[in-house]
């Protein structure tokens, strides 16, 4: 909705505040608004994360896309792809690389499966 | 893991070789991760100055063009000088990367690619990018390598930036991190507002993608100038600029990102012929008062940019004294050309030149020049600011958040906070691209690699995140995968392939953007209104044999009297150097070996300004002794002054029994320096003195050639120093025993 410049009327609470009283209260009102956000972030992931995940865990960037638009389509993803991976890794008695490769592959998700079920999703 | 072992140092007389710059690119690691300032010199001397506001020198540059009145000095100012490079093409970013960091830049800035935010991934090999480059880690590590020897070159680190946003934000930052990327645009807002991807994704990736480049001390820069470029009045997004970089800087600090390495994109939002400085400035303070914590990274203003170049560099100059007269950490440049092409190469360094001759020229200006907070309009205005920002803020919270205000249209309305012109971008919380696309995180999540954001349920007793899995890449580099070409056409090397005849054979085409892209821009004045102009104009690039001629840049010099053109086009042809004639350089003699002849022989000129001519400071030049000029030999200078006949100075010479006569002419039209060349030779000969006297004539038209067809012994045109005549006075009288 359209609002005119209220400005002279809205501003009084703040006449009163020194610069430093303002700066500050300018600063609250922003961690409020931020708080909140950070929860969020804090309590999901996403597709990208999780490809940055597995990215740090050495995996190439096709491999990645692979694994984790599987975890999606499985409902995975809020267990982590990268605790897919390493559990087939420790299951597999291979290093995580190795265990991604396979999974990228195609390969290997039964083991998934029985660890964490079928997808309802 | 190769370092630069495998590549020698550049040689400033050699071409970067990039198929060599990439052999073993599978292999390369970079040296050092995260951001590098300036070393700054208090008080430091160059040549005969002291400098306030200045870091340690380069090692090799290209000075500022008027250096060569300073002997060369090449003063470097204390803030960081970035460059925005867009080609498209790696391969030609680098070599203009080099031609930036030779004229100060030492912060490259890499645009990406026409819709590389909305790919959900990455992207690998060297595609070719559309006003900016595919950005990929190939395309990252080859820049960061070529990044690496030009910094040895200059003799100061360079940081190398690109951007952490769109939908893979995230891997962006791993992989940026890997590679050691120094710097990078991140601001969740930025994806909501200007890439309509979803707002609870946007900042959900972010936290992630802040958390990684805080790992590696990367330098961040918000996205809040977009403001500034979006809104239909620029100046009245003032209050909501400041909130957004408020949102930002929180939110990194929350999740992890140190302060003083969150850079705020600032951009005086105003240009002429609005009285932009006086509007801009006390915005540009409460900025400065509200984010002490934070470096400033000031933008250039880039909403009101048309095609003309001039105008452009004259608003940044502007924007440039407002960072003078507050504070920047890092002084951006747009390139005059923005407004009409993706830049070009010689428009970037035209920018860095701009600021880098702009910040020097103003060093310690804020020692005498102070912004006046005794001025209640001034420190009213930045008041203001402050509060109507914190209006905003208050609001915000009253409708329930940030999601609930970006829903309800807050952001980049083109009224002044708290006025609304309801005319805000609009997104919606489960809309945008990749809505739904964010999960919650299960009691068992886990990410076993280090710094990673958000819950994250690690077995205990680890020594680290990643010691679950024998180390992550952000740790242990050799484990950082490399995927080469995936495109069998669309590389570097099949872009190599095209321009291959060039590099073999040396060849020289003109190029702006790309190597043989044959693009030049032709510049003229057609006595015709516009309209006409540009039409009559392309006319004339097909007589030139321009293909794809276009008009860039057209202003009206008068309705019907005229108008400006500027016209690209291409130019397919190339030169071959071998094939050239090229006359070789005058040999000058040392000033040793001048003073010695002139304290032998005694030697005296007379000179003067002809004509009906008052400029005399080209003369002045070559004359002074404190300008190198003659009297520094030893030689008699008699100067006559400003238009003087040429008789009487032919006359003066006869009488003071002189060796030469020096006349300059700067005024040309009409040919008036011709027939004052002519008149010289003819009374010479008349009077039977010509072959006493060496005739010599100067000025900003005058050509060596042309003088001596026009009857004279020598011309010294633009350039020409004291040194240079007396040079050929002796060697000619020597020549012809005189």
């Amino acid at each position: 909705m359209a609002r005119a410049d209220t400005y002279a009327q809205e501003r009084g609470h703040l006449a009163g505040l020194t610069d430093e009283q303002l700066e500050a209260h300018f600063w609250e009102l922003t961690q409020e608004i931020v708080d909140p956000l950070v929860e969020l972030a804090r309590t999901h992931t996403s597709p990208s994360i999780e490809r940055s995940v597995l990215m740090r865990m050495g995996v190439d960037s096709r491999a990645c896309v692979a694994i984790v638009t599987e975890c999606e389509e499985r409902g995975l993803l809020g267990h982590g792809a990268g605790n897919v991976v390493l559990h087939c890794a420790t299951l597999w008695d291979v290093d995580v690389r190795a265990a991604a490769a396979k999974l990228a592959g195609g390969a290997g998700w039964d083991a998934v499966e029985q660890r964490w079920g079928v997808s309802d999703g | 893991m190769a370092d630069l072992q495998d590549m020698p140092p550049l040689e400033p007389n050699e071409k970067l070789d990039i198929p060599k710059l990439l052999e073993g690119i599978d292999q390369y690691r970079p040296r050092r991760k995260g951001w590098t300032w300036r070393k700054l010199v208090p008080h430091q001397h160059v040549g005969p100055f002291e400098y306030r506001e200045t870091s340690a020198p380069l090692e090799r540059s290209v000075p500022l063009p008027a250096a060569h009145y300073f002997g060369d000095i090449d003063p470097q100012p204390d803030c960081v000088i970035t460059t925005e490079i867009a080609s498209g093409r790696f391969e030609d970013d680098i070599r203009r990367m080099r031609m930036a960091a030779w004229h100060g830049a030492d912060h490259m800035m890499v645009i990406r690619t026409a819709g590389q935010s909305h790919m959900d991934g990455l992207l690998e090999g060297t595609p070719e990018g559309v006003g900016g480059i595919a950005i990929t880690r190939k395309q990252v590590r080859a820049t960061r390598k070529a990044l690496d020897l030009i910094e040895d070159e200059v003799g100061r680190p360079i940081n190398f930036h690109s951007y952490v946003s769109g939908v893979a934000g995230p891997e962006m930052a791993v992989m940026f991190a890997e590679e050691g990327v120094n710097g990078a645009h991140q601001d969740p807002q930025y994806n909501v507002l200007y890439r309509n991807i979803n707002m609870y994704r946007s900042f959900v990736d972010a936290a992630v993608a802040k958390k990684v480049m805080a790992s590696v001390r990367m330098a961040q820069i918000d996205g809040a100038h977009n403001a500034n470029a979006t809104a239909r009045e620029a100046w009245k997004v003032m209050p909501e600029l400041l909130v957004q970089h408020a949102i930002n800087c929180a939110y990194s600090v929350s999740v992890g990102m140190p302060a003083e390495d969150i850079c705020l994109s600032t951009v005086p939002p105003d240009a002429p012929p609005a009285p932009c400085m006086r509007m801009d400035l006390p915005y540009a303070v409460a900025l400065r008062d509200l984010f002490k914590d934070y470096k400033m990274r000031a933008q250039q203003n880039t909403r009101y940019m048309e095609s003309c170049g001039r105008e452009a560099t004259v608003s940044h100059v502007m924007n440039l004294m407002i960072s003078r007269l507050t504070s920047a950490d890092i002084q951006s440049t747009i390139t005059p050309d923005e407004g009409r092409n993706v830049p070009w190469h010689y428009n970037n360094v035209h920018a860095v030149n701009t600021a880098r001759q702009s910040l020097v020229g103003m060093d310690g200006l804020r020692e005498i020049v102070k912004l006046d907070y005794d001025n209640p309009e001034f420190t009213g205005k930045v008041r203001e600011f402050k509060e109507r920002a914190v209006l905003f803020l208050e609001a915000m919270i009253k409708d329930g958040g940030y999601f609930a205000a970006v829903e309800k249209g807050y952001f980049v309305d083109s009224g002044q906070y708290p006025e609304t012109n309801d005319d805000g971008i609009v997104r919606l919380a489960d809309g945008g691209v990749a809505a739904g696309s964010i999960v919650a995180r299960a009691a068992d999540y886990l990410a076993p690699v280090c710094h990673h954001f958000g819950a994250n349920h690690l077995p205990d007793g680890l020594a680290k995140p990643c010691a679950a899995i024998g180390g992550c890449t952000l740790c242990e580099p050799a484990l950082v995968p490399f995927t080469d070409e995936l495109d069998p056409e669309d590389n570097v090397n099949a872009r190599l392939a095209q321009t291959a005849e060039l590099r073999a054979k040396g060849l020289i085409k003109p190029e702006v953007e790309w190597a043989g892209d044959g693009l030049v821009v032709v510049t003229m004045f057609l006595p015709a209104p516009e309209r006409v102009a540009e039409f009559a104009a392309l006319e004339l690039g097909k007589a030139m044999n321009l293909r794809d001629a276009e008009v860039i840049h057209k202003q009206v010099m008068h309705p019907a009297e005229g108008t400006l053109i500027e016209m690209k086009g291409r130019l397919d042809v190339s030169v071959d150097p071998a094939t050239l004639v090229i006359p070789p350089k005058p040999q000058m003699l040392t000033a040793e070996e001048i003073r010695a002849f002139v304290a032998e022989r005694g030697l005296k000129v007379v000179g003067a300004t002809v004509g009906q001519d008052e400029h005399s400071v080209g003369m002045r030049e070559i004359i002074d002794i404190k300008h190198g000029g003659l009297e520094g030999f030893g030689i008699t200078c008699e100067y006559l002054g400003t238009s003087v006949p040429v008789a009487k100075v032919l006359d003066a010479a006869i009488e003071h029994a002189a060796q030469a006569v020096l006349i300059s002419t700067i005024i040309s039209h009409g040919d008036v320096h011709r027939q004052n060349m002519e008149k010289l030779a003819d009374l010479a000969a008349e009077k039977g003195v010509r072959d006493q006297l060496l005739l010599i004539a100067g000025g900003t038209q005058v050509t060596d050639e042309l003088a001596r067809s026009w009857g004279m012994d020598a011309g010294f045109g633009r350039g020409a120093k004291g040194i240079h005549v007396a040079s050929f006075i002796v060697k000619t009288m020597r020549e012809r025993g005189m």
